[in-house]
């Protein structure tokens, strides 16, 4: 069976139709959620898209965080549903505390819109699941606010318990260890910078953003089926 | 009673500023050759209403914490003084 998708729009959002036409194209069924519901519905995954939530006042994500969806989300993560933050998804999942630490300006102040290679570091993420330790994967990066740090006690547990599931094979943003994507500990909740819903497509430049988003539409169907 | 809380936030020891270090390396076009460093943050001055200074500072730093600041890479400074 086909997942459905949950796709949250705050005020600033702008990457939602892209989310949903990629979770289309791949045989998934996208819809939209607003960030002023209170309940996701009977989705079985949820994507948390790109943009500037809030306009990005105080932190990226910080203002989001308040929102009145934001507790269904919470309770649905918990419960071990499927949830992944692409790019301002992964800043405002980081301020919500669903992931542990902090997006940061870029190195250099520069904002980066450019294609970027990732490698697999962790196939146990409901992202890269389908994937290879290892795989090399073209997806493009679009963001000011993209430098992962964390101290380093949780660098640390991080590494320990297999939890950092992508870097970037040149670093780009200055991303401490060159993380470009975390998981929470039961790997149902992922974070990246980059845009895997950007490169489904060879007509957008890059197809390998399907193997992750079909590994988070799998494990999102099989968990409405659980 | 009243109270302004002055909030200062800025980035941890250790946190990469490249706002302030943007800023330092521009500083020379103007001609200020002697600046040793610049870091940026952010300022918030915040009325609020409790029933003493200790009170009132306390909120403060609650809300600072909470969010106004992200105590992973920054930290905030407080000063609490009474209005009116």
């Amino acid at each position: 069976m086909s997942a459905s998708i949950g796709v949250v729009v705050f005020p600033g959002t702008n990457c939602e139709h892209d989310a949903v036409a990629a979770v289309d194209a791949l045989g998934g069924e996208g819809r939209l959620i607003f960030h002023t519901d209170t309940s996701i519905g009977d989705v079985d995954g949820l994507i948390l898209p790109g943009g500037f939530a809030h306009g990005d006042y105080l932190r990226p994500g910080a203002i989001a965080r308040f929102s009145p969806i934001m507790e269904a989300v919470r309770a649905f993560a918990e419960a071990g549903g499927p949830v992944v933050g692409i790019c301002n998804g992964f800043q405002v999942l980081c301020e919500a505390h669903l992931l542990p630490g902090a997006l940061q300006k870029n190195r250099g102040l520069t904002f980066l819109c450019q294609p970027s290679t990732l490698e697999v570091a962790s196939t146990s993420s409901v992202l890269t699941a389908g994937s290879t330790i290892g795989d090399r994967l073209s997806v493009p990066i679009n963001h000011f606010s993209g430098s992962y740090t964390c101290d380093i006690d949780t660098l640390r547990a991080l590494a320990e318990q297999d939890r950092i599931v992508l870097r970037y094979a040149d670093n780009p943003n200055g991303s401490i260890d060159s993380i470009a994507g975390i998981a929470n500990e039961a790997g149902n909740v992922v974070g990246l910078m980059p845009h895997p819903e950007r490169a489904v497509s060879a007509l957008l430049g890059s197809e390998d953003g399907a193997v992750l988003l079909r590994s988070f539409l799998d494990a999102a169907a099989s968990a409405s089926v659980g | 009673m009243r109270f302004l809380a002055h909030v200062d936030v800025r980035l941890r020891h250790g946190i990469a500023d490249p706002e302030g270090a943007t800023i330092l390396r521009a500083l020379p076009a103007l001609g200020f050759d002697s600046v040793a460093s610049v870091e940026s943050g952010r300022s918030f001055r915040v009325e609020l209403d409790a029933a003493d200074l200790e009170g009132a500072r306390s909120m403060a730093a609650s809300l600072a914490d909470r969010l106004l600041a992200n105590p992973v890479i920054e930290e905030s400074v407080i000063e609490v003084e009474p209005l009116g």
